[in-house]
């Protein structure tokens, strides 16, 4: 990695101490020789495992549970279901107002998803708790389900989840966030070119090296310290207490070296089940992911379908832009609504557009609940929108480069959103990278700059 | 049947933080008895260096060696709130708390130091290695570790500050979608380089080019580590991966990393990484959050690169060896009727 001192450098001192300085961490000795602590690293006198009791099927009715086979195995020191769980109605983001509460921390009447949980099996080891959950007996009906986007918006779709009554998350601006500027259709009028094109993603696993989960230990004074690697503490301990209707000072969380989050650790799904499992038994508990279930089981990043239509000028100039996301969320919201948010006010991407329409939904199937995943809300975005900068710069016949840098956004420029451009630096990364690919442009779009536009 | 080389590009800004949640961090820092200095804080190290990059930050500010700052992180009893580490946030939102923290600190260190030297604090500076002197005259100094051992048991002072920095909430306007996603952003463009199969559909990455805009780079080494990570996620996200390779059916869902495929070392291209600073107002020091769109830009940059080698545009990701292989085909028969 090099360091390109010469750009920007009026902006900048550059006679810092520390900062600057490529330091080695501190951690490293430790994770390349094994001695790093991770909090599974742990173990107790008595404690118990957590196994899930999960949903073979996308959606159906739970006619009835019957524990009692299981309960049987040698080992089994209870089972839990949802009558155990004070409060069962939850969502993440009810701690900055984002409602309804949509999701079961055990299933109650329903299934939504395959893999969601029914009930959970505490054990003396992991293999008698994944030999009784094999054996709880769960009798299901099972309904039709929704498995893509326009199955979901069909009429007559079934209700994937009805605290939402639609298959669509309902903003304060209706069936999605909408951003509006200028006239798109008096833009696409004016346009030489239209270009209409729609992509999509599949689900991505996080891949952490360290699956997500949790050890639970009861502390004297009815507190219970919940040894984590969640990727944020008090939106655990906050949404934890919420749940199992403790106040949060009965509750402390401790985190330390995490092996990897990528958005895979902010659901605070592990966490309310094992400290109600500890507050039951009294015993500390351990319920970590095998890798199947961060694999299968725990949110991915969603799939997404997102449509893009450009009215482009021969000269190059994008004068419109049109863009319909659809994010699937899968059947609950979890950070959803807010990914599909943050792609609106992403689009139309780091160009100056003119005249621009957005509509970005959140849409539910009866899929395996999606959530944060780095990028989220943006990066199957700027997959579409450069593509389709790449199908535009060949429709008018124009290098790909100075395509991107006649339309780049500068400081001063109105977005879309309606925040005045500042401190843009799109127009320079595109010159060095010009450079360093050995991919020249005509000379004047490297006297181009982020800071004005030339007359 | 032939080997055939693309390239493509693709440029990308990206938002620092979650300014449509509201999104707060506190930071306390404090004096040992004999002058380290401490930093609480809840917020969680992924494994990106978090601890060390608020450590140089806080060394920075305060002016101490880097080796003095102890940072007690991801702890509900003893650090104070973090909205938590995603959304491109943890080395501004944290960094600018620990600055103004470690701010405070410094200010009592020096009116410490002040009384003990019997001079005023205005008049003095920290060295950089341990000492706090009077500027223009060097020989006048005590050591940081004197001064916080006056300050505990000489003047019975706090060597320690509180710094909380906090980015209101942006509430969208329903009918134009006005709102403020971010105070700043990073910017990057990649040029990727492919090799595409034909007849089997394969695509070898031979060179991903990356320049990121980052705003300051606290710590370089960690930049880069991030970086190239990135690079070699974008470019899985882009080629191999889904939990779904047969939605709806949930049939062969990979549940472990024999299944679930990724770019192996013998896959992963030359990487070659360029990074700008050109600082934000409001980031520490200047930086701006690049944890999230260091995997974004390969993703396009490799698919463009794929239709300039094939000619073929697969516009759902993943780009499979089938996806292309049934692109081409469908492409000969059209061309054939």
């Amino acid at each position: 990695m090099e360091l390109r001192k010469s750009y920007f450098a009026d902006e900048r001192d550059d006679h810092l101490v520390e900062v600057g300085k490529p330091r080695a961490r501190t951690d490293a000795l430790g994770h390349v020789t094994g001695a790093s602590r991770f909090f599974a690293d742990r173990n107790f006198p008595g404690m118990l495992h957590l196994k899930m009791v999960r949903s073979p099927h996308h959606h159906a009715r739970i006619r009835a549970i019957d524990t009692a086979a299981a309960e049987r195995l040698p080992g089994v020191v209870r089972i839990l279901t949802a009558r155990d769980v004070p409060h069962n109605l939850y969502t993440i983001l009810t701690l900055i107002q984002v409602g309804p509460e949509d999701e079961n921390v055990l299933a109650t009447d329903k299934v939504r998803w395959q893999g969601e949980a029914v009930a959970a099996v505490l054990a003396l080891s992991e293999r008698a708790a994944t030999e009784a959950a094999a054996r709880v007996a769960v009798d299901y009906e099972v309904l039709p389900a929704v498995l893509d986007i326009d199955a979901a918006l069909q009429a007559e779709a079934p209700i994937v989840n009805e605290y939402h009554g639609r298959n669509y998350y309902r903003y304060d601006s209706g069936e999605c966030r909408k951003v509006r500027y200028g006239d798109v259709e008096a833009g696409f009028r004016a346009a030489d070119h239209i270009l209409d094109q729609t992509y999509s993603s599949s689900p991505i696993e996080h891949a952490p090296t360290e699956t997500t989960g949790c050890i639970v230990v009861p502390e004297p004074g009815e507190r219970f310290t919940c040894y984590t690697n969640t990727q944020a503490m008090f939106f655990t301990l906050d949404v934890v207490a919420m749940i199992l209707e403790v106040p949060g000072h009965r509750l402390h969380m401790v985190g330390g070296t995490v092996g990897g989050g990528f958005g895979g650790k902010v659901d605070v799904i592990v966490e309310p089940i094992a400290v109600l499992a500890a507050k039951l038994t009294g015993r500390p508990v351990s319920f970590i992911y095998s890798r199947a279930e961060e694999m299968q089981v725990s949110s991915p990043r969603g799939a997404e379908r997102i449509r893009i239509k450009d009215g482009v000028l021969r000269d190059g100039r994008i004068v419109a832009r049109q863009v319909t996301a659809w994010l699937d969320a899968g059947a609950y919201s979890r950070h959803s609504t807010y990914g599909a948010q943050k792609a609106a006010a992403h689009f139309p991407g780091p160009y100056t557009i003119p005249n621009v329409a957005v509509d970005s939904y959140c849409i539910y199937t009866n899929r395996t609940p999606s959530s944060a995943m780095r990028g989220f809300g943006v990066t199957i975005g700027d997959f579409a929108l450069e593509v389709q900068m790449d199908k535009l710069a060949r429709l008018v016949g124009m290098h790909p480069l100075e395509f991107r840098c006649l339309n780049a956004y500068r400081d001063g420029d109105m977005k879309a959103h309606r925040q005045p451009t500042e401190g843009a630096a799109l127009v320079e990364c595109m010159q060095e990278a010009s450079r360093l690919a050995g991919w020249p442009m005509a000379q004047h779009f490297y006297a181009m700059s982020s800071r004005r536009r030339e007359a | 049947m032939a080997l055939k080389r693309g390239r493509g590009v693709a440029a990308i800004n990206y938002p620092t933080g979650m300014n449509l949640g509201g999104d707060p961090t506190h930071a306390l820092v404090h004096s040992t008895p004999t002058g380290n200095f401490m930093v609480s804080l809840s917020s969680v190290d992924l494994g990106q260096g978090m601890r060390q990059v608020v450590a140089q930050i806080c060394a920075e500010t305060i002016g101490v060696p880097v080796e003095r700052v102890i940072v007690d992180a991801a702890d509900t009893d003893t650090g104070p709130l973090c909205m938590g580490t995603f959304a491109s946030r943890g080395t501004h939102r944290i960094g600018n708390a620990v600055i103004q923290a470690a701010r405070e600190a410094r200010q009592v260190m020096l009116e410490v130091a002040a009384e003990a030297l019997e001079v005023d604090a205005g008049d003095l500076e920290t060295d950089g290695e341990g000492n706090i002197q009077v500027k223009g005259a060097p020989a006048r100094a005590i050591s940081i570790t004197d001064a916080a051992l006056a300050a505990h048991f000489r003047q019975g002072r706090a060597i320690s500050g509180r710094g909380i920095f906090l980015v209101p909430r942006s509430y969208p306007e329903a009918a134009t979608g006005a709102m403020k996603p971010a105070t700043c952003y990073a910017h990057a463009c990649t040029v990727a380089e492919v090799e595409v199969d034909d007849e089997t559909g394969e695509v070898a990455v031979l060179s991903l080019k990356n320049v990121f805009e980052v705003g300051r780079a606290v710590n370089p080494k960690l930049v880069e580590q991030q970086l190239v990570g990135g690079a070699w996620m974008g470019m899985s996200h882009a080629l191999y991966e889904t939990t779904e390779p047969y939605y709806p059916s949930r049939e062969h869902g990979p549940t472990d990393f024999n299944m679930y495929l990724m770019p192996g070392p013998g896959d992963v291209p030359r990487i070659e990484t360029v990074v700008l600073e050109r600082p934000a107002p409001d980031g520490p020091y200047g930086a701006k959050g690049t944890g999230e769109m260091c995997a974004n830009p390969h993703i396009p940059a490799i698919a463009n690169a794929i239709f300039d080698a094939v000619g073929v545009r697969i516009d759902t990701l993943p780009i499979t060896p089938e996806r292309i292989l049934r692109a081409l085909q469908e492409r000969s028969r059209r061309a054939a009727a």
